[in-house]
């Protein structure tokens, strides 16, 4: 699947929930299935500047595609982490690049979530599109 | 006594809803709310005599400024300075202090030495650590035992003649922890130190007399006594202030100027550089003359109530661990569950209508020394209830839930 069609499954689930307690279940949910970062990573550098809680993201090129992995500290920011690696990992660096986010905003997470989580959500999809922008230069 | 009905039909925020609950508000260390009287007093300013002050010749100007130098006088009376001048108005605590750190900029020599307590917010920290560098001086810091208390005896041993400077604050804004202030005051003394105590914390809770503690500097915000925010205090001693230069170059703080010299206006308009807050220091005066009319001891005794009520209720769940046990303490309570980030916890608190402070809460120190990344803190004012602290509770365990 593409970027774009991943994140319409994801919008697709999350269009399920009637409330928000259902919305962070399944968010934990996430968090717990995340695909963890190699403790080797764990480090300040590999850390998201912008989280309240702390977040570790660390990418990896397998083929010609960005493979990536995380952790966080805090339960609801490892289901968001993961969300984002779900939609954007095992993809070309490219295709990273070009993908546009909206999904975020349509399974309602930016406006459920409080502002200083909000900017670490923007923090994320940030790193995680710097990521494929040093990966990007390093294919050509 | 306290008469909790009438206290919060004084408070419109108190009455809405967030995220479809009744809003519980309980980041009242953060900020206090504003009661409709201080409301009142600010729409009257812009409605019927706002006008620059000090300067005019005119009506407008005139009352502006008789209106703003009461204001004044009712901060001298509520924390019993000797004189009028001797209270400074500022854009709160964080300001009082800079304009402080940056006059003993010109006192201190290479070797001096600063005490510091380890239960400092970073805006006690950051400008002295500034100022060490700038002069030379050394900071020290006194240690705290696992309670959040001071340990007196070290604090003794590390008073010298060398000391120049104490600070620490009044209540610990993480902890919540009353400091021996008395005792910290006079043993500074003693050396020759001068003492600055941070105010901000006590002052909803605490009616400190400057005369009575024989403080040389106290600070205060005007935002955390149910005043407007960017409003505050410096009280200085007299013979202090005048012997720290001015901190901000500007209009109002100049007696004449020429290209070749400038002479400083006199106390307190030598540190009131430019265009102050007007309305926001007369609104500061009339919340505390709010306050002062419920009365601070009955604030206080309630207060403690509803902090006995809140640490009995929470320590009934399990896994919870409050962070700040000190003997003597305000209605603060920094807490962590067990395997849980506070984050995680304010997040789910938050969708339940509850306002609390999760993270560090800018004493990032203190969280090392407990070695935690922060904690969750609720904060409780005399407008609060026990319903309240019910519903705080229902809360944090359905959060348990959900998380665990």
């Amino acid at each position: 699947m593409n970027i774009k069609e991943i994140q319409e499954e994801i919008v697709d689930e999350f269009s399920m929930f009637d409330d928000w307690m259902q919305r962070y279940e399944y968010m934990i949910d996430l968090g717990k299935s995340l695909p963890l970062i190699n403790e080797q990573y764990k480090t300040d550098d590999n850390i998201i500047k912008g989280c309240q809680s702390k977040v570790w993201v660390h990418a990896e090129l397998e083929n010609d595609k960005l493979v990536f992995t995380a952790d966080s500290d805090a339960i609801i920011t490892k289901g968001i982490i993961g969300i984002l690696i779900r939609a954007f990992s095992n993809q070309k660096p490219q295709d990273i690049i070009d993908a546009n986010t909206d999904f975020i905003d349509e399974i309602g997470l930016k406006e459920h979530l409080s502002p200083t989580r909000a900017n670490g959500l923007v923090s994320m999809v940030k790193q995680l599109k710097m990521y494929a922008i040093a990966y990007q230069t390093q294919i050509k | 006594m306290i008469d909790i009905k009438k206290i919060r039909e004084d408070f419109p925020i108190l009455k809405r809803e967030v995220n479809g609950k009744p809003l519980v508000y309980f980041d009242n260390a953060a900020t206090s709310q504003t009661p409709q009287q201080v409301i009142d007093v600010i729409v009257d300013y812009y409605s019927n005599y706002n006008a620059n002050i000090h300067r005019g010749v005119h009506t407008l100007s005139q009352e502006a400024t008789d209106v703003y130098e009461q204001a004044r006088k009712k901060i001298q009376e509520h924390f019993n300075a000797a004189k009028s001048h001797e209270i400074i108005f500022t854009s709160g605590t964080t300001h009082s202090i800079n304009l402080v750190a940056n006059g003993f900029s010109a006192i201190l020599k290479k070797g001096d030495e600063i005490i510091v307590s380890a239960l400092e917010h970073h805006s006690n920290i950051v400008p002295w650590q500034m100022l060490c560098e700038r002069t030379g001086a050394i900071l020290k810091v006194i240690p705290m035992n696992l309670d959040g208390e001071l340990l007196m005896n070290q604090y003794h041993s590390l008073l010298s003649t060398k000391t120049k400077l104490v600070f620490t604050n009044h209540v610990s804004n993480a902890l919540g922890t009353v400091n021996p202030i008395e005792e910290i005051i006079a043993s500074a003394h003693k050396v020759g130190a001068a003492v600055l105590i941070d105010g901000a914390q006590a002052a909803p809770h605490i009616k400190a007399d400057m005369q009575a503690l024989n403080v040389d500097f106290y600070t205060v915000s005007g935002h955390k006594v149910c005043g407007p925010t960017g409003t505050g205090m410096l009280y200085g001693k007299e013979e202090w202030l005048n012997k720290l230069p001015p901190y901000q170059g500007g209009g109002e703080m100049i007696a004449e100027v020429t290209f070749e010299e400038t002479t400083y206006a006199e106390l307190p308009h030598k540190f009131e550089a430019g265009t102050p807050n007007i309305c926001g220091g007369i609104a500061f005066g009339a919340a505390l003359d709010y306050m002062n009319a419920i009365d601070f001891n009955a604030i206080a005794a309630y207060e403690h109530e509803l902090l006995q009520y809140a640490t009995q209720q929470l320590l009934a769940i399990e896994g919870l661990k409050i962070y700040g046990t000190a003997k003597n303490k305000t209605s603060v309570i920094s807490f962590n569950i067990e395997g849980l980030h506070p984050y995680d916890i304010g997040s789910i608190l938050d969708k339940l209508g509850i306002a609390v402070r999760t993270g560090h809460h800018c004493a990032q120190p203190i969280m090392d020394f407990f070695k935690i990344p922060g904690t969750v803190r609720a904060s409780f004012s005399f407008y609060n209830t026990k319903e309240e602290i019910d519903s705080l509770v229902e809360a944090v365990k359905r959060a348990k839930a959900m998380l665990l």
